[in-house]
């Protein structure tokens, strides 16, 4: 079965429809790739699953349970709101990593500021906080950050403050990944280091929403993939079929305009 | 002399940093308020409050002061400062809260704004509840960017200070000009002018240290 299954979303700003009719789903331990022209609504569709806009309409569900849904569109309370959004991670383009705190703390904050809520949290406190150090810096390893957990932000390149922001959303254990183009903010150079980690989390399983601009990454790293324009989906498949031999003429366009640079 | 000026300075100063500090107390939270309230979404308190704001920064302090303290007293037909000293220095306190709220709020927006929505986004899809998105992320990029401002709008309120002395409250300045309209001298002056000099350089060092202190991070 699968672990998310999105239907007939709908979201419009004013009188612009951004995404008209998206469904799509996804298989667990799968990774999905989004491509598209700039516009064409692949942010907008990474922030509706993550609950930072609401759709016009459409539903959501992950694991069978369903988390949205616009005909009951009840705004919801903010702690059910909270539960909801754990099951999505993300990864934005511009990192939007918090400067106060180091890389460690970065990764730890939000699950220390969960686990408060455990109600052995008083009587096993430091043993939790403890657990969740220790996992913050497995996840930094993991990364290649081993040597970088006290610095702070602006003491780390683009690439590494993008890799500690790929920890930060792993700490939460989402079920799904979404990442919103992970390089783009990259200098050419630095991108390199970010794909390999995406790559090693899907070899692992992860369950992974990609949009990004690499298509040859897209390709390779991604099961399926999803080609939006103007706020549909005009095409989705398996990623070799749909990079190699898109079926649509839109695809095949856009695919061109890619690869000649 | 000397020690006879020092004395009347002495009791001057006590009521330059008595006006002050109550300034600063309460126009801190107030300016906090009126900044949230300009930054509204319903719209007629967000405009009513900077229509207020802009009559407050577009007039000057002392002719605001000079309201506040005639005003009630022509319009009501009494005194609702009560004559003395202590009238004085709370119209005083009155007027300067008015007109510091509304200088701190516009700081304080600038600060709440200038923080990236993207740092609120990455709270909330990390599961953070508002108030901790307030306190543990926000917050204290909001102070960083605010104490530089500050800073400067606080060691102007040491010297706006003076402007009391319109509604003769016995201030800093009244005190060092009364030895020149009685005696005749004017070095009780430049005395004065190192007062708020010692008063304005510890503030100085003070806020050096918290920007030093919040130098850790960009
Ligand atoms: N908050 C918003 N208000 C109004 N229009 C928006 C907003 N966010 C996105 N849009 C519009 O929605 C369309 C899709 O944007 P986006 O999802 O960012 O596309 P992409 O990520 O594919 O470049 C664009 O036309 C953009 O201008
Ligand atoms: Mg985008």
């Amino acid at each position: 079965m699968a672990i998310l299954e999105v239907n007939h979303i709908e979201k419009h700003f004013g009188n612009t429809e951004v995404l008209q009719d998206v469904s799509f789903s996804l298989e667990e331990g799968k990774a999905l790739a989004i491509i598209g022209s700039s516009g064409s609504g692949k942010t907008t569709l990474l922030r509706c699953l993550n609950f930072l806009e609401v759709p016009d309409g459409g539903t959501i569900s992950v694991k069978g349970e369903v988390l949205f849904d616009a005909a009951r569109a009840n705004k919801g309370r903010d702690a059910e709101l909270r539960k909801k959004r754990l099951h999505f991670g993300m990864v934005f383009q511009a990192f939007h990593l918090f400067p106060q705190y180091t890389a460690l703390q970065n990764v730890t904050l939000a699950k220390e500021l969960l686990a408060k809520e455990q109600p052995d949290y008083k009587s096993r406190k430091n043993e939790i906080l403890a657990e969740i150090n220790e996992q913050g810096k497995d996840l930094l390893l993991q990364m290649g950050l081993e040597d970088r957990m006290e610095h702070y932000p602006h003491q780390l390149s683009g690439g590494q403050q993008q890799r500690v922001a790929i920890a930060r959303a792993l700490a939460l254990k989402p079920d799904i990944l979404c990442f919103d183009e992970p390089t783009s903010a990259l200098d050419p150079e630095l991108t390199g280091e970010v794909l390999r980690v995406i790559r090693e989390l899907a070899e692992q399983k992860t369950t992974m929403i990609i949009v990004t601009h690499e298509m040859a990454f897209a390709r390779d790293v991604a099961d399926q993939i999803i080609f939006m324009d103007g706020g549909v989906i005009v095409e989705q498949g398996d990623a070799r079929q749909v990079i190699e031999a898109p079926r649509e003429e839109r695809t095949r366009q856009f695919l061109t305009r890619y690869t000649q640079g | 002399m000397f020690w006879t000026v020092t004395k009347s300075l002495l009791s001057g100063l006590g009521t330059t940093f008595e006006i002050f500090i109550l300034t600063l107390l309460f126009a801190l939270p107030l300016g906090l308020l009126v900044g949230f309230c300009s930054m509204s979404k319903w719209k007629p308190l967000k405009y009513l409050t900077e229509v207020l704001v802009w009559i407050v920064r577009g007039t000057p302090l002392m002719l605001q002061l000079i309201i506040i303290f005639y005003g009630p007293g022509l319009w009501l037909g009494h005194n609702i400062w009560n004559g003395g000293e202590k009238g004085r220095i709370t119209a005083t306190v009155v007027a300067f809260v008015i007109n510091y709220a509304c200088y701190f709020s516009v700081i304080f927006r600038g600060g709440i704004e200038g923080v990236p929505v993207g740092q609120r986004e990455a709270g909330q899809v990390l599961g953070m509840t508002k108030s901790q998105i307030f306190f543990k992320v926000t917050l204290l990029q909001m102070i960083k960017r605010v104490v530089p401002p500050m800073s400067n709008e606080v060691i102007t309120l040491v010297k706006d200070t003076a402007i009391a002395r319109i509604i003769a409250a016995y201030e800093l300045t009244f005190a060092g000009y009364s030895f020149m309209k009685s005696a005749g001298i004017t070095w009780p002056l430049f005395y004065t002018g190192v007062f708020y000099l010692i008063f304005v350089g510890i503030l100085t060092l003070l806020f050096h240290f918290i920007e030093r202190k919040l130098d850790y991070f960009r």
